[in-house]
């Protein structure tokens, strides 16, 4: 069976993804809200799968409520804290329930999150997952026994086009489309010029290309994305433009600029799409695709 | 030179450990735990004077030249009145040295350090971390740097995304592997081999624990 999302890559649309993060604990009703509002305005929609390496609700429960309420989910997958019978079985029964889009993710270390002294699994990586997944599509499992029942997914992968040095990345990006992957969202991407160039290398690829858009909150939060955030690069005019916003109005200063982004990129057609995250503010993923002319 | 690699136990940890154990013989390591400056007789001393300064008995101690070596036993043999008269044995050796003493004689021992990793020295006082002994060696395909080791994450087809400048994510300090190893094969012109997609590693090269005999 081919998902909607994989349908709208392939149908050579302007491709608008967004995430909502699982909560901690069972009140499920930010999410839900969050899914309410995004299920009818992007074309997917990614479960985060315990972002930061904090432990949460799952993403594999997150994406059956997405499919419940008519929405259309991406299954985000870390390696961190699965090994790879935990992995397939995983994807398995995603498979089961109708959910066939998949973003494979290294992810990142335990000790960046809130259970510090866990162990790091990683007994795959983002690139072996993608290929485990094109392995079980074919009925074996990586034991190399046969399945029983087939399955389908539509795979993806997250590349850094800012990445210093960007040379090992871009090896790590051509493997991963070398192990199956279909689609790539991008790191955020602030700096178009530069990112242009990156297409300019990655449109070689078979491989559709959604660029990471996240929202801009207030100058410090720009601020400590450069600072602390591997790969990102907020350049300094952006910087300054979102210091220049009236107080209390940062907010909207930074959906204009998202928006201007995503419009620019798809006028330019830079790219096949674009991933947007708000990080805990998805309820203004609407008014960037408003912004950005796309609603 | 290996040398394994250990730090002191924190003085709550100790404490609780010899909780009970009014009457204490220490034994030291004349080999990596000198040189790391954890074990050796300057800390032997230095732990006699706090334990002694708790109001317990320090019934005598030692620094064995090569604390896990088989000769240990005759070693320990000479000091055997004043280990007997001990309620546990304070061991200021790595674990190779603690299980080495606790298996020739029959008291508590308790670790005063916690063993680390196995380390290259690199410049005195430096040591790092260079190989797990994982049993699937792919240093003919990285360069001779070991992503198993080298990378926190032990990623085997490149960077993740929380490389940054050349660091790792989790600590600005730690190299990046697969900076390392791309630097290196670019001087080398073999970029090529970690172009191919290395397949799930075999985590049982050697199913532990491991044993070997010729």
């Amino acid at each position: 069976m081919v998902s909607s999302f994989k349908e709208a890559l392939e149908s050579g649309k302007f491709v608008v993804t967004s995430e909502v993060a699982p909560p901690k604990g069972i009140n499920l009703e930010k999410m839900r809200h969050h899914i309410e509002l995004l299920k009818d305005k992007v074309d997917a929609m990614n479960v985060t799968d315990h972002q930061s390496s904090v432990m949460r609700f799952p993403s594999l429960g997150g994406v059956l409520m997405v499919k419940e309420m008519g929405g259309e989910p991406i299954l985000q997958m870390t390696c961190r804290d699965r090994n790879r019978l935990a992995l397939q079985a995983d994807l398995l029964f995603a498979a089961s329930r109708g959910v066939h889009n998949v973003l494979c993710l290294t992810g990142d270390s335990v000790v960046l999150g809130d259970h510090r002294e866990a162990k790091g699994v990683f007994d795959l990586d983002s690139s072996q997952l993608l290929a485990a997944i094109r392995r079980l599509e074919k009925g074996k499992d990586l034991g190399g026994n046969d399945l029983d029942g087939s399955v389908s997914f539509c795979a993806g992968a997250i590349v850094t086009p800012e990445a210093n040095p960007i040379e090992p990345q871009l090896i790590k990006f051509e493997k991963k489309i070398e192990a199956g992957a279909e689609f790539i969202q991008t790191q955020a991407v602030y700096d178009l010029d530069n990112f242009k160039k990156f297409m300019d290398y990655a449109r070689k690829f078979p491989v559709k290309i959604l660029a990471g858009i996240i929202l801009l909150t207030s100058a410090p939060m720009a601020r400590f994305m450069n600072k602390n955030v591997a790969g990102v690069n907020v350049p300094q005019e952006l910087i300054d433009e979102m210091a220049s916003a009236p107080k209390g109005r940062a907010l909207e200063k930074g959906i204009e600029i998202a928006g201007r982004m995503v419009k620019r990129i798809r006028d330019e057609k830079m790219c096949d799409g674009v991933h947007i995250m708000a990080i805990g503010r998805e309820e203004l993923v609407p008014d960037i695709i408003s912004a950005a002319g796309l609603s | 030179m290996i040398r394994s690699i250990t730090r002191q136990k924190s003085e709550e940890e100790v404490d609780r450990l010899l909780d009970g154990s009014g009457r204490v013989f220490i034994i030291g390591c004349g080999t990596c735990t000198t040189l790391t400056r954890t074990g050796g007789e300057p800390e032997v001393r230095a732990m006699k004077g706090r334990l002694t300064d708790q109001g317990k008995l320090v019934t005598g101690e030692m620094v064995l030249p090569v604390a896990c070596d088989n000769i240990t036993g005759e070693a320990l043999e000479e000091y055997s009145h004043q280990i007997d008269q001990a309620d546990a044995l304070l061991i200021m050796t790595c674990a190779f040295g603690v299980q080495t003493i606790a298996r020739q004689l029959k008291k508590i021992v308790v670790p005063a350090l916690d063993t680390l990793f196995i380390g290259k020295e690199n410049g005195v006082g430096t040591f790092d971390e260079i190989c797990t002994q994982c049993g699937t060696c792919i240093l003919g395909e990285t360069g001779g740097i070991c992503p198993v080791t080298s990378c926190h994450k032990g990623l085997v087809n490149g960077p993740c995304g929380g490389t940054n400048n050349g660091k790792c994510e989790i600590d600005p300090e730690k190299d990046c592997a697969w900076t390392l190893i791309y630097n290196r094969l670019k001087e080398l012109d073999r970029l090529d081999s970690v172009r191919i997609l290395q397949k799930p590693r075999n985590h049982q090269g050697e199913p532990s624990p491991g044993k070997f005999k010729f």
